[in-house]
């Protein structure tokens, strides 16, 4: 089954192109990574799938539903969306935020059934956020207020989950944790997943396909070992590598070489060599 | 078990408020300036009810004076007071924004330079028991809205910052083009006095008949507005994150800032430009209930009218003679309740 499927979308802001004739399409139960350097259309290629934008070109169907036609509420019933920094303005308590996930579901004076009310509970409770109920959002932590915005995603019983560098300010065990999370409920509800990820040995590990843009382009769509080479990450993101294999996993793992013509502080890379090799080592022991 | 214990709470939270409401408008009503003794106004009452037909021991000017002059203020009072209340909730929802009013987007600019032109006019009109001075006061008002929301129209999108800037800018022009009018115009001079108590506020009914065209439209707006609560709650992740839970952004936009304009014109249509209630009220609700619209705009105009009546009774009965503007004693009464309720939180982000 297809989750999603773009025909020769183009998009642009004003007179620069941001996407350009992307074909693309996802599979039910697919993990798939976004990567490719700032402005090369990561977040734009989100809000497509998520029909905030609309194309300037080309179609986009998702699970039934054209998405240049389809209402949001039809859409929400179906995508969700954890972006990259949440705001609140007022002092939401975080059981409250987590409820504005079953808007699509609500009308007039509805204020939420017993059924909202259970899958509110069981977003909560599959994020592990529950021990939290009764604390305002913007008094948690950042990692903590992540995890209660992908419960809230969570309680719009998505088909699609997209998220748009969901580790982006964590600390490296919070990142750990939430991308642990993503791929429990990718293994075990099939929930589809597209995350836009800028940190390439985190994308490698937990992302069994990658899609690498490049100015608006795909220039690389595959698995892990196939897109992260030294020659299209010196091509497309301008850095120097070299990709090595994982000590434990068989994926790509890469490391960044100093540009030509320097050398690194020598003490510095032996530093943090062993630091890297243990936070990664934590995770496999997981199951 | 949990839904059904919150869904119990804000029904008591709102009976209070609501006991509340009715305990300051039967205040309200006993006293005044006048001075009508409680068993006499029971009686009143009884009477016209038909239910009793007591003898009158009041003179029949006390009769006039109770139903034809205090108790339609009382009631253009709450009205006035919950139609500001929910217009500020829904202001402040919608831009996200604490420091949002009712007159944020130039409603108040707009109402008073129509006041301004009516007073100035020699004739005189009047329509469904309105003068000439509410009636512009509510044109200039929608007018304005219309003519921000115009402005801050990009490519199919009304931008909440432009719509403030926009908002912004025609009230500082309208405000000027108001006082160039009380400087031209030597007919305004002797009327200076009626200007001034619009921009300061007041509420004057004339009778029932205005009120039985601004309640149906303060009481319907209230309750759509309850009806948008949810959508309140969700424009508190911004438009962007709006539209991720199924909001339609554009429009749902489009359908608060009318309704929070036409709230806020019919407030100023019979009582001139009452300030701080819109500000204060929604604010110092958060405080204490929390941001959820679901019970923030329910308790919010019970408060507010509340809040205008005990306003208004203290204007017209706080100096012997005379009446103060009830806009100073919304903002000297509101300003340190305020202060206190901030000092007392102290949450930076929770208001």
């Amino acid at each position: 089954m297809i989750a999603f499927r773009m025909e020769h979308v183009s998009f642009t802001y004003g007179d620069r192109f941001e996407l350009r004739h992307v074909n693309l399409s996802a599979n039910e139960g697919e993990m798939v990574g976004l990567i490719g350097p700032n402005g090369s259309g990561k977040s734009t290629l989100l809000k497509l799938i998520s029909g905030v934008l609309p194309a300037l070109e080309g179609d986009i169907h998702l699970d039934g539903l054209n998405l240049r036609h389809a209402k949001r509420k039809a859409v929400s019933q179906r995508v969700a969306v954890v972006p990259q920094q949440f705001h609140m303005p007022f002092a939401f308590r975080m059981e409250e935020v987590v409820m504005l996930g079953r808007t699509p579901f609500l009308r007039g004076f509805s204020d939420g059934d017993g059924e909202d009310h259970a899958i509110v509970g069981q977003a909560m409770e599959s994020v592990g956020v529950r021990h939290l109920e009764g604390r305002f959002f913007n008094e948690l932590s950042g990692g903590e207020r992540q995890k209660v915005v992908l419960a809230m995603a969570l309680a719009q019983q998505p088909r699609l989950l997209l998220l748009d560098e969901p580790t982006a300010h964590l600390d490296i065990n919070h990142q750990v944790e939430i991308l642990q999370l993503l791929r429990r409920l990718n293994q075990e509800h099939g929930l589809t997943i597209i995350a836009a990820m800028h940190d390439l040995n985190l994308a490698a590990l937990y992302f069994q396909r990658l899609i690498m843009l490049k100015a608006g382009r795909i220039v690389a769509d595959g698995a892990p070992c196939a897109v992260l080479t030294s020659s299209l990450i010196a091509e497309v993101f301008g850095a120097y590598v070299q990709v090595q294999s994982h000590p434990m996993v068989e994926v790509p793992y890469i490391v960044i070489l100093p540009p030509d013509g320097e050398t690194l502080n020598a003490t510095a890379l032996a530093a943090s060599k062993p630091s890297v090799r243990a936070g990664l080592g934590g995770i496999d022991t997981t199951p | 078990m949990k839904a059904v214990l919150k869904g119990n709470r804000h029904a008591v939270v709102l009976m209070t408020l609501v006991g509340f409401l009715a305990l300051s408008m039967l205040t309200a009503t006993i006293l005044g300036k006048v001075g009508i003794s409680f068993s006499d106004i029971a009686k009143m009452f009884l009477n016209k009810l038909a239910v009793f037909d007591f003898e009158p021991t009041w003179r029949a000017v006390d009769e006039t004076i109770l139903f034809q002059v205090r108790l339609p203020r009382v009631v253009g009072g709450a009205l006035v007071g919950g139609a500001l209340a929910t217009a500020g909730v829904l202001f402040q929802g919608l831009f996200r924004n604490p420091m949002a009013d009712p007159y944020i987007i130039g409603t108040s600019a707009g109402a008073a330079l129509g006041a301004t032109i009516a007073m100035m006019l020699p004739v005189g009109l009047a329509f469904l028991g309105f003068g000439l001075v509410p009636i512009l006061a509510f044109v200039g008002a929608l007018l304005t809205v219309l003519l921000v929301y115009r402005l801050a129209r990009v490519g199919g999108k009304t931008p909440i910052v432009s719509m403030l800037l926009a908002g912004f800018v025609i009230s500082g022009m309208l405000t000027a083009l108001m006082f160039l009018l009380i400087t031209l115009s030597d007919d305004l001079h002797p009327r200076i006095q009626s200007v001034y108590m619009f921009l300061m506020g007041g509420v004057s009914v004339s009778g029932w008949q205005q009120l039985a065209v601004i309640a149906p439209l303060v009481v319907g707006g209230i309750v759509a507005a309850r009806l948008l609560a949810f959508r309140l709650n969700a424009f508190s992740l911004g438009e962007e994150g709006a539209a991720y839970v199924g909001i339609e952004v554009e429009r749902d936009k489009m359908v608060i800032l009318a309704l929070g304009s036409a709230l806020t014109a019919a407030a100023v249509s019979i009582s001139g430009l009452i300030g701080f209630v819109g500000l204060v009220v929604p604010h110092a609700v958060r405080l204490v209930l929390g941001p959820e619209h679901r019970l923030l705009i329910p308790a919010s105009a019970a408060v507010g009218a509340a809040f205008v009546v005990i306003a208004d009774l203290l204007a017209r009965t706080i100096i012997s003679s005379g009446e103060l503007p009830v806009g100073i004693i919304t903002a000297l009464i509101g300003a340190p309740f305020f202060i206190y309720l901030l000092r007392r939180t102290r949450k930076e982000y929770a208001f």
